[in-house]
């Protein structure tokens, strides 16, 4: 807790880059929001995700795009080049929960200090709405809890997964532009194919965005929710474990680079 | 000018040499871009086979916009980068050494580096580009043949004024100008769609502050024969004269940008230590 507290404050430090990031968002998703009417306006066909829960998708993006990019700790991956990952070896925590809160820590913080803002200035005036029921409010801030909470164990292992690699410069760029699409950041998993859609209900990542956006927009309920949520639950605590499991295995092999 | 041309030459070798020494680190980067530029033409491909077409636009000529924005823009980051990266020299104060060089500081800073990892996105830009040139039964004319590279280069120089504006704004403000993301990878957001489809003052700022529209939309209306379209704030069509000069802007753009380069550079007071 005391880790968390302490990076999520660092993460508050840096305010004007932070004032840069909130620009750029709004921008992107005025652009993104007028695509998606441009396409709708085409359509007669019905579609699965009207144009106006379309709007709040794309705000809700904007503001929750913290989950699906920078995965590796660009700390560690320091220390773990440096050699100083030793030091995180000595300490007398157990390691995986130092990251893994480390890595919820920068999560939480973009989500809160770029989230919030965005999700007010597009309520008020961009046509993102209130979710339509209680139940799907509710839903979505444990899907959002939960989305958090996945994400953290995912970038975790990409962390974990630099005592093998190093650099991590693979993990690093391949994992953003994979999770970007295969979330439903780019296009909502209703839009594509039946067969992808498929594939891509399978994987975690749609519980990053898919999942806790469409419970937003009321389109689950009742057991589909639970099964939503649960779908959240059970990947995040596999990769947990795996996670883990991994790192136990890398600190027993580990060679520490420099001298 | 040619001794210029000769240490340019120079720079880039040294700076692809340079790059090749990590060859692993390059192939993953490369790759990374790559699927990144093929991920995200894959979702307006999921986009079309769902909604049919975009405001009258259908898939081959809207992937004609995407090619050449991203062909244009890939180039324009690759040669760019030392433009990109410039607020770094700004704040360690690095730029003093360059203006001791008995050399223009634009050359030495375009001369940084010859980014190479752009070629991810460029192969993909060029392969969709191709693809939609083929597919979209274009009446071709000597001037519709030439207008497509000259386009892409407009595009290309558009977009490289663009890194310099940004350059230029770090002699003020000593850190970087992450809010420039907004223009430069907003922009090659916003033109992978035809303008038509976003809100007027959205067109007109990304037609007459930031010709943007010069770099594949207006070029496009000349190859596919389409009429012309309207300019925000200006409501009547464009003249067709304009669709064919678009190229031009992008050059106009950085001739202007390099002329703000020198004042800047004038206004430069190092931050020294």
């Amino acid at each position: 807790m005391a880790v968390m507290e302490a990076r999520v404050r660092t993460l508050f430090q840096y305010r004007a880059a932070a004032l840069a990031a909130l620009g750029t968002r709004m921008f992107w998703g005025l652009i993104r929001t007028m695509v998606f009417a441009g396409f709708f306006a085409a359509s007669t066909a019905r579609q699965p995700i009207s144009p106006e829960q379309m709007t709040s998708y794309v705000w809700l993006g904007q503001a929750m795009l913290g989950m699906t990019l920078t995965w590796v700790d660009g700390d560690i991956r320091t220390m773990i080049r440096t050699g100083s990952v030793a030091y995180e070896l000595a300490r007398p925590v157990d390691l995986y929960w130092f990251w893994f809160a480390r890595s919820f820590a920068a999560r939480l913080a973009p989500t809160l200090i770029q989230g919030t803002p965005i999700l007010l200035v597009a309520g008020l005036f961009l046509g993102l709405r209130p979710p339509p029921t209680l139940e799907a409010g509710l839903g979505w801030c444990l899907g959002t809890f939960l989305a958090l909470l996945l994400s953290s164990a995912i970038g975790t292992i990409a962390t974990i997964s630099l005592l093998w690699t190093v650099s991590g410069e693979g993990v690093s760029r391949l994992l953003p532009s994979l999770s970007y699409v295969l979330s439903g950041m780019v296009v909502p998993l209703p839009f594509w194919p039946s067969w992808v859609q498929g594939a891509m209900a399978a994987l975690p990542f749609v519980g990053l965005i898919d999942s806790p956006f469409r419970i937003y927009l009321g389109q689950f309920s009742g057991a589909a929710l639970a099964g939503v949520l649960l779908h959240q639950v059970i990947w995040t605590v596999l990769l947990i474990a795996a996670g883990r499991c991994l790192l136990a295995r890398g600190t027993r092999r580990l060679v520490v680079q420099g001298g | 000018m040619r001794d210029d041309l000769r240490l340019y030459l120079r720079y880039i070798g040294v700076s692809l040499r340079a790059q090749m020494e990590y060859r692993t680190s390059f192939v993953l980067v490369m790759g990374g871009a790559l699927l990144n530029t093929v991920m995200e033409f894959l979702a307006i491909l999921a986009l079309f086979q769902r909604f049919g077409s975009l405001r009258g636009w259908r898939l081959p000529e809207v992937a004609l916009l995407w090619g050449m924005i991203q062909v244009s823009s890939s180039v324009a980051d690759a040669f760019g980068r030392g433009f990109d990266q410039f607020a770094n020299q700004v704040r360690t104060g690095d730029f003093d050494r360059l203006l001791l060089r008995p050399r223009s500081t634009a050359l030495q800073v375009v001369g940084h580096e010859l980014t190479l990892f752009r070629v991810g996105r460029l192969l993909p830009g060029l392969v969709v580009l191709g693809w939609a040139l083929a597919r979209l039964e274009i009446a071709w004319t000597p001037e519709r043949v030439l207008l497509v590279p000259a386009a892409v280069a407009g595009g290309a120089a558009l977009f490289l004024g663009l890194l310099v504006v940004q350059a230029t704004l770090s002699f003020w403000t000593i850190e970087g100008l992450e809010i420039m993301n907004a223009v430069t990878y907003g922009g090659v957001e916003t033109a992978q769609y035809p303008l038509t489809i976003y809100r007027d003052w959205f067109r007109g700022f990304f037609t007459w502050m930031i010709p943007l529209a010069c770099a594949n939309f207006l070029p496009a209306h000349a190859l596919l024969g389409r009429p012309a379209p309207s300019l925000p704030p200006f409501s009547g069509a464009a003249p067709d004269l304009m669709l064919w000069l678009s190229p031009v802007a992008g050059f106009l753009f950085l001739g202007l940008a390099l002329q703000a380069w020198k004042l800047g550079v004038r206004h430069y007071c190092s931050t020294g230590s």
